[in-house]
């Protein structure tokens, strides 16, 4: 393994639960991260608390809020569902690999711009969900951006300036 | 009036937390980490109503990893938001009184060892008859959930209020109609679960991070329930992901993470899973509503008489509040000469209600918006003409003797009937299609307060320095609304600063002063005033060293884009606003100022007089599009339409988004939302599966439109935007459904079993 690979912040397991322990070695935010962590633990549970990411939320643990949406291979997930063993060798990006380190990716840019983001609890997820749409489709209706988020719930805006601010990160990205 | 051509006011500045909350950096309680911080779970009862025999938790102390365990002799001292009638427990002690009730609380070293430490606590109960339904509750033999409540059976409160001649009114009314209605159990289903992160250090003070609505009430609450003085007790608000009233009152989270943490001698995190929100719950209360209204032959209101039964659930909560607050709402925003109330709050073995967006308004709107539009069409009539013929004038009093300062309704009204197309489309689409029209109202904050104390019920210190800049420091919380925006932006408005250098430290008990918190609708009016003239003090001591050096009277001096100048000769008189600052420093010491708000106090001598009374209220007008599916009974809002009375909005796309948000939250309680309950009191849905929330997916096409408004004696004329505006949202779509299909639906959800249910018993009587 080279030596520049970094790996999760906590000091290794005890020797005797090692065994119980799964190696898994993935790109998180475009860099090739390892992790040792027992089968059970979701992606979710690996982002937050092996890797101190906690820009994914937890809002209900079982799938059906999308607070914890991250990017699997480009595809939008619900952390909470993914278990970490499948994560080994894929690609993941969170709402802190979302921009670069210099600027705001258009789609976080637009939602502040529209007022898109009121409690911000939803956002991280939303705003991946909306990564995923504009990768596959760069010009959505709004009635695809609310198919395309409706597994996201939030409960502050109505969603509608989401919506808008989806559409205007589209036209941008699309340099319409 | 004050001058209204500003140039922060009224713009759509972007929020300063937005880029924080987009970037993942924005931190909630849960995501906070202590070095030594242990995790903490509920032991929850599995019997709705019971005397506890005994509990043993030996067991799950002798776990390696357990660090401490609670149960509730050890916290028997009973709080609740309203002092005098303190209901509840950290834990429950000697009784349960819902179906998954903190009996037991553990500390661990990771979360599943503090899991499996659960297992190994031994309960053993007395079991008592549940009540589900508040009319077995109260049924003279019922056995009592609260035994020491003085009203008979299970009534938790009961009050009565009459004004004027209602019976006399009715007999000379032209037409009266009476229908029942029946209102649902609905959560908030705010996105984050309630989390406290609890710390006791050498000193023996208490940390405490909460996404709190209330952190002063939290505050008091733990120096009462953990019995130490407050001033050794810190209370912090992190980010709050959404709270709509249901962070609007302690929750045991945040006591029994104290008390864990004080046990353990180590910082205790404890946050609920979704079902624990659904448990901890303080959602809108059903109330089962008779109400009657008599009107002339001109369709002017002469009487209305109301008759509510609230399901309170187990413990008390807001509720009296609440019963008092449906009292109140039947005033306006209809002139109404003759009213008579009678209501109750029972309290059930389910998890308790309380305050949510709009409390105390939603249930009665709906009878009432509905009752007016029948009758309206009863009566031959446009229900926007009875809605306007009888909508209060610019100022109002009412028989109650609340008196409204302000109101643009007549406006609302006309505004979205004309937006929406109303009239040319009421009455006339064709079937399964329909508009329905409703209106509303709320206070912008009240009069009274339950906090006991006579001190203002907002204050802020404003601190300008040439170092740290300008800072706003206020107790009152942002739950994701954006009133640290709103204090902002009043702050840079006042001072001629640009709104990217006024901070704004709030929600900390130990840096900013006393606010009662965020609920009520009451942040604008009230911590905006304290922050307007906390800016002006400064900008006092700031002008009577400009005065000095510029050579003129202080009063004559004025700020804007960071200069201050005299009105007379702004070109010849004029200094750099931090030029005046450092003058003033250098001379003086510290540059700070604090400002307070006292809302005008009104009351009458009747029980419950003290409600309803506000320093201003907003208003609202709404209409909604359905389309019925006749075949599969599906209901669709496609269109809504929306005029509002907030007076001048601070941020227009703030007020955008409440009221956005208000109308998806209100068409979730009309249409979907409804938390289901065992016979045994379980609940039947608690997860965001069952229990359906509105997704982007029924977004219908919403129109909104702020009408021209201004409070003169409003801070910058600004009025509440968050509550008022779900006020309508229920029966203006059942309205809607009513012109879509003839079918008038008083019990709310309307699922497509019950819309096809209707439309065959329809079919049957007519063939």
């Amino acid at each position: 393994m080279p030596s520049s690979v970094p790996s999760s912040r906590r000091p290794g397991p005890p020797a005797e639960s090692v065994a119980e322990r799964l190696a898994i070695r993935f790109v998180l935010n475009g860099k090739p991260v390892e992790a040792r962590v027992e089968p059970r633990r979701t992606l979710l549970w690996v982002l937050r608390e092996e890797f101190d990411l906690v820009g994914a939320k937890e809002g209900c643990g079982v799938g059906e809020c999308g607070a914890c949406t991250v990017l699997l291979d480009g595809e939008a997930v619900n952390a909470c569902l993914v278990l970490a063993g499948k994560v080994d060798g894929r690609t993941v990006t969170t709402v802190e690999g979302l921009g670069g380190p210099e600027a705001l990716h258009p789609l976080q840019q637009w939602f502040i711009r529209k007022h898109a983001v009121q409690c911000g609890y939803c956002t991280p997820g939303m705003l991946l969900s909306a990564a995923a749409l504009l990768r596959r489709n760069p010009d959505p209706t709004r009635e695809e951006i609310r198919e395309a988020l409706a597994g996201n719930l939030c409960r502050c805006t109505g969603y509608v300036q989401i919506v808008e601010a989806v559409r205007a990160a589209a036209r941008e990205m699309a340099g319409r | 009036m004050a001058e209204k051509t500003f140039r922060v006011v009224g713009t759509s500045v972007t929020r300063k937390d937005a880029p924080l909350k987009a970037r993942g950096e924005a931190l909630y309680a849960d995501d906070i980490r202590l070095p030594l911080m242990l995790h903490a779970r509920v032991k929850r009862a599995d019997v709705g109503h019971a005397r506890i025999l005994r509990i043993d938790t030996s067991k799950a102390e002798a776990l390696p990893g357990v660090k401490a365990v609670v149960v509730g002799e050890e916290a028997p001292i009973p709080y609740g938001i309203v002092p005098q009638m303190p209901t509840e427990y950290a834990l429950a002690y000697k009784k349960v009184r819902y179906h998954g009730e903190p009996v037991a609380a553990v500390a661990a070293v990771d979360p599943d060892t503090a899991e499996k430490a659960l297992d190994l606590i031994e309960v053993e109960y007395e079991p008592l008859p549940v009540y589900t339904d508040p009319k077995e509750a109260m049924a003279p033999d019922a056995v009592k959930i609260h035994e020491e409540s003085p009203f008979p059976a299970n009534i938790a409160y009961q009050a009565e209020q009459e004004f004027g001649d209602v019976d006399r009114a009715f007999a000379e009314s032209h037409y009266v109609l009476e229908k029942t209605f029946r209102t649902s159990y609905v959560n908030h289903a705010f996105l984050e679960p309630h989390s406290a992160v609890a710390k006791f250090d050498t000193n023996g003070e208490l940390t405490i991070w909460s996404g709190t609505q209330v952190p002063h009430y939290l505050h008091r609450t733990l120096s009462k329930v953990l019995e130490m003085p407050m001033q050794k007790i810190h209370v912090k608000v992190p980010k709050v992901g959404g709270g709509f009233g249901g962070k609007g009152e302690v929750s045991n989270n945040e006591l029994i993470a104290a008390l864990l943490a004080r046990k353990a001698g180590r910082p205790v995190k404890l946050t609920y899973s979704r079902k624990e929100v659904f448990l901890q719950h303080r959602g809108r209360h059903p109330i089962e509503i008779r109400m009657k209204i008599g009107v002339d032959r001109d369709g002017y209101i002469q009487a209305l008489e109301y008759d509510g039964t609230m399901d309170g659930g187990a413990y008390g909560g807001w509720g009296v509040v609440i019963l008092f607050y449906t009292a109140a709402m039947l005033h306006l925003p209809y002139k109404v000469k003759n009213v008579r109330f009678r209501g109750r709050r029972v309290y059930t073995n389910k998890p308790t209600c309380g305050a949510m967006r709009g409390l105390g308004g939603v249930q009665p709107r709906f009878a009432m918006e509905s009752l007016l539009d029948q009758i309206a069409i009863d009566l031959g009539m446009s229900p926007y003409e009875i809605k306007k013929k009888n909508a209060i004038d610019q100022t109002h009093e009412t028989v109650s003797g609340v008196y409204v300062r302000h109101s643009e309704y007549k406006q609302c009204i006309d505004k979205v009937v004309e937006n929406s197309g109303y009239l040319e489309k009421h009455r006339k689409l064709p079937f399964g299609r329909g508009v329905g029209l409703a209106g509303g109202y709320y206070i912008s904050g009240t009069a009274y307060t339950l906090y006991m104390s006579y001190k203002p019920h907002s204050t802020a210190t404003v601190r300008v320095d040439t170092e740290a800049g300008v800072t706003v420091y206020c107790g009152a919380t942002d739950i994701g609304q954006g009133s640290d925006m709103v204090l902002g932006m009043m702050a840079a408005e006042k001072l001629g600063l640009p709104f990217d250098q006024i901070h704004v430290v709030s929600g900390d008990t130990t840096l900013a002063p006393f606010d009662l918190g965020s609920f009520a609708s009451r942040v604008t009016v009230a911590a905006g005033t304290a922050v307007c003239q906390a800016c002006d003090r400064v900008l006092e001591k700031i002008f009577s060293v400009a005065a000095v050096q510029l050579g003129c009277r202080a009063q004559q001096l004025a700020v804007a884009d960071g200069e201050i100048y005299s009105v007379f000769e702004p070109h010849k008189k004029r200094m750099g606003f931090w030029e005046a600052v450092e003058r003033y420093i250098d001379a003086n010491g510290p540059l700070v100022a604090s400002g307070e708000f006292t809302p005008p106090r009104r009351t009458g001598k009747f029980k419950g007089a003290n409600i309803g009374h506000s320093p201003t209220y907003g208003f609202t007008a709404q209409v909604a599009e359905v389309e019925v599916d006749t075949e599969t009974g599906e209901i669709r809002v496609v269109n809504y339409w929306e005029a509002g009375d907030c007076g001048q909005a601070i941020n227009p796309q703030s007020v955008e988004g409440q009221v956005e948000g208000s109308i998806v939250m209100g068409m979730g309680q009309a249409l979907f939302e409804q938390v289901r309950v065992a016979e045994d009191g379980r609940l039947l849905n608690p997860n965001l599966h069952d229990y359906k929330v509105p997704t982007a997916a029924d977004l219908p096409q919403i129109r909104t439109h702020i009408v021209d408004s201004y409070d003169p004696d409003s801070p910058f004329g600004a009025k509440e935007s968050g509550e008022g505006p779900i006020q309508p949202v229920i029966p203006a779509i059942l309205n809607a459904i009513y012109d879509a299909i003839g079918v008038r639906f008083t019990e709310m959800p309307v699922t497509p079993e019950k819309v096809l249910e209707a439309l065959e018993r329809r079919k049957s009587e007519r063939s």
